[in-house]
Parts: C-alpha cells; structure tokens; sequence
C-alpha cells in the first residue's frame, strides 16, 4: 500500500506506536496515509481502535518479515 | 469526529509499576483525543513529588514517614519482588532494553499529551506535604469533590 509518511516504530512497545502515530498525523493533511512499521502485535487491533476513536480511516495491515505495516488515512 | 470523551484515573499506590500502568493508560487515552485527568492521593502523591525532604512537616511521626517514604518518581518500588531494590532496579534494566519509557518518561509525555494532574489536599495535609514540594507539572490542589465532578463526566474511571 502506498503512504505519503512512514513511521518507524520497530522495537517500541505499547503506548508508543499509538503516541507517536497520534503526533505524525498531526503533520498530515486530511486525506494522506500515514504508514506505520512495527513488531508489537498488538498494534494489529490498536491502530484500528485509535484510528475509530480519533476520526481516521483505518485502512489496513501488511505483514512480512517480521514487520507489521498498518495504514491510517488522516479524516477530515 | 465524536464527542471528546473523559478519562479520569485516580492514582492511589505509590508502586512503581502501578503508577507505570496508570501513565500508560492516560497516555494512551491522550493520544486516542481524550481529555485525561489524573487524581494523585495518598501514596500516590509519592510519583509527583520532588522528592525533596518535605516543606510542610509539623510532626515527628509525619517527619518519619516522609523519611520512610522518600517522595520522586525515581524512587518508586515494585509492588512485588523489590527485593531490597534488587527487583526494581531489574525491572528498570528490562524497561531500558525493551525500549519502554521511564516512569520520568512517562510523566513527560502525559505533560506533553495535556494529561492533567490534579494533588490531594487532604493526602497532602496528613502527610505535611506543600504545593512547593511537588513538580512543576502538578496542574492544581483539589478535593474529592472535584475528582467525582470530573468522574461523573468520564467515560473511563479507574482506580489504581
């Protein structure tokens, strides 16, 4: 899937994926895809619960390799 | 987007680890767009200290717990296994090396995220505590009057 930003969030732990991904999508305009790479599991079902909370598209996961991908689209 | 909703935690252990979980859960409430407030009391105090020796001592025995009980995140214990210290200062290593954020940490980012943290008079009172002894970031003093109008508002309320 495409993005127009990637965050590295490989090696970090729960709550930091979401934190971080809550401040880069600050920088984003409403409609970009922001791409987070991570290996917490646990961010398969948080990335979708945050994106539902905060009015963002969750758009979907790729994994391989051992990275996790998810995607987030900015909402209006 | 929806409504803002409300978090409240009231952080009553002064234990390391649950003081962690408690930021960990405001964090992330804050970074899901909610309104966070966090209720320090009782040995909860103890994680927004300075850790200073205490300004407001009027007694013996408040001055004796204050020396028991050094005030400071940096000094938050595990609840079980401290071990002397031994267990705490492992679970620091394994935070270190997993990338997990200090409780400093923790507090910084809360800060950063507009987490709101509010002191208990009264806890403040019985353990001859002033506004001076506590860090900067401390928001305001208040009572459970204040918690609960907070509370009554929060969708999320945790005791810890």
């Amino acid at each position: 899937m495409e993005a127009d930003r990637t965050l590295d969030c490989m090696g970090l732990y729960c709550p930091m994926p979401i934190v971080k991904t809550a401040q880069a999508i600050k920088e984003l305009a409403p409609g970009q895809v922001l791409e987070v790479v991570a290996d917490d599991v646990g961010i398969k079902s948080d990335m979708p619960a945050w994106a539902k909370k905060t009015g963002n598209d969750f758009l979907g996961v790729e994994e391989a390799g051992g990275e996790i991908k998810v995607y987030v689209r900015k909402g209006k | 987007m929806a409504e803002q909703e409300n978090m409240t935690l009231v952080v009553f252990s002064g234990d390391l680890d649950k003081a962690l979980a408690a930021f960990n859960l405001a964090n992330t409430g804050a970074s899901m767009g909610m309104k966070v407030d966090m209720f320090f009391t009782f040995w909860g105090l103890s994680v927004i200290e300075k850790g200073s020796l205490a300004r407001g001592v009027k007694s013996p025995m408040q001055w004796m717990m204050g020396m028991m009980n050094r005030g400071g995140a940096s000094r938050r214990k595990l609840s079980k296994m401290n071990m002397m210290g031994a267990g705490t200062h492992t679970m620091k290593g394994l935070m270190k090396r997993y990338r997990m954020p200090s409780l400093e940490e923790s507090i910084a980012l809360a800060r950063e995220q507009g987490v709101k943290f509010l002191a208990c008079t009264t806890s403040m009172a019985i353990m001859g505590l002033e506004e001076s002894d506590f860090i900067d970031e401390v928001d305001d003093f208040v009572g459970a009057a204040t918690y609960l109008g907070l509370a009554t508002e929060g969708k999320v309320n945790l005791f810890i």
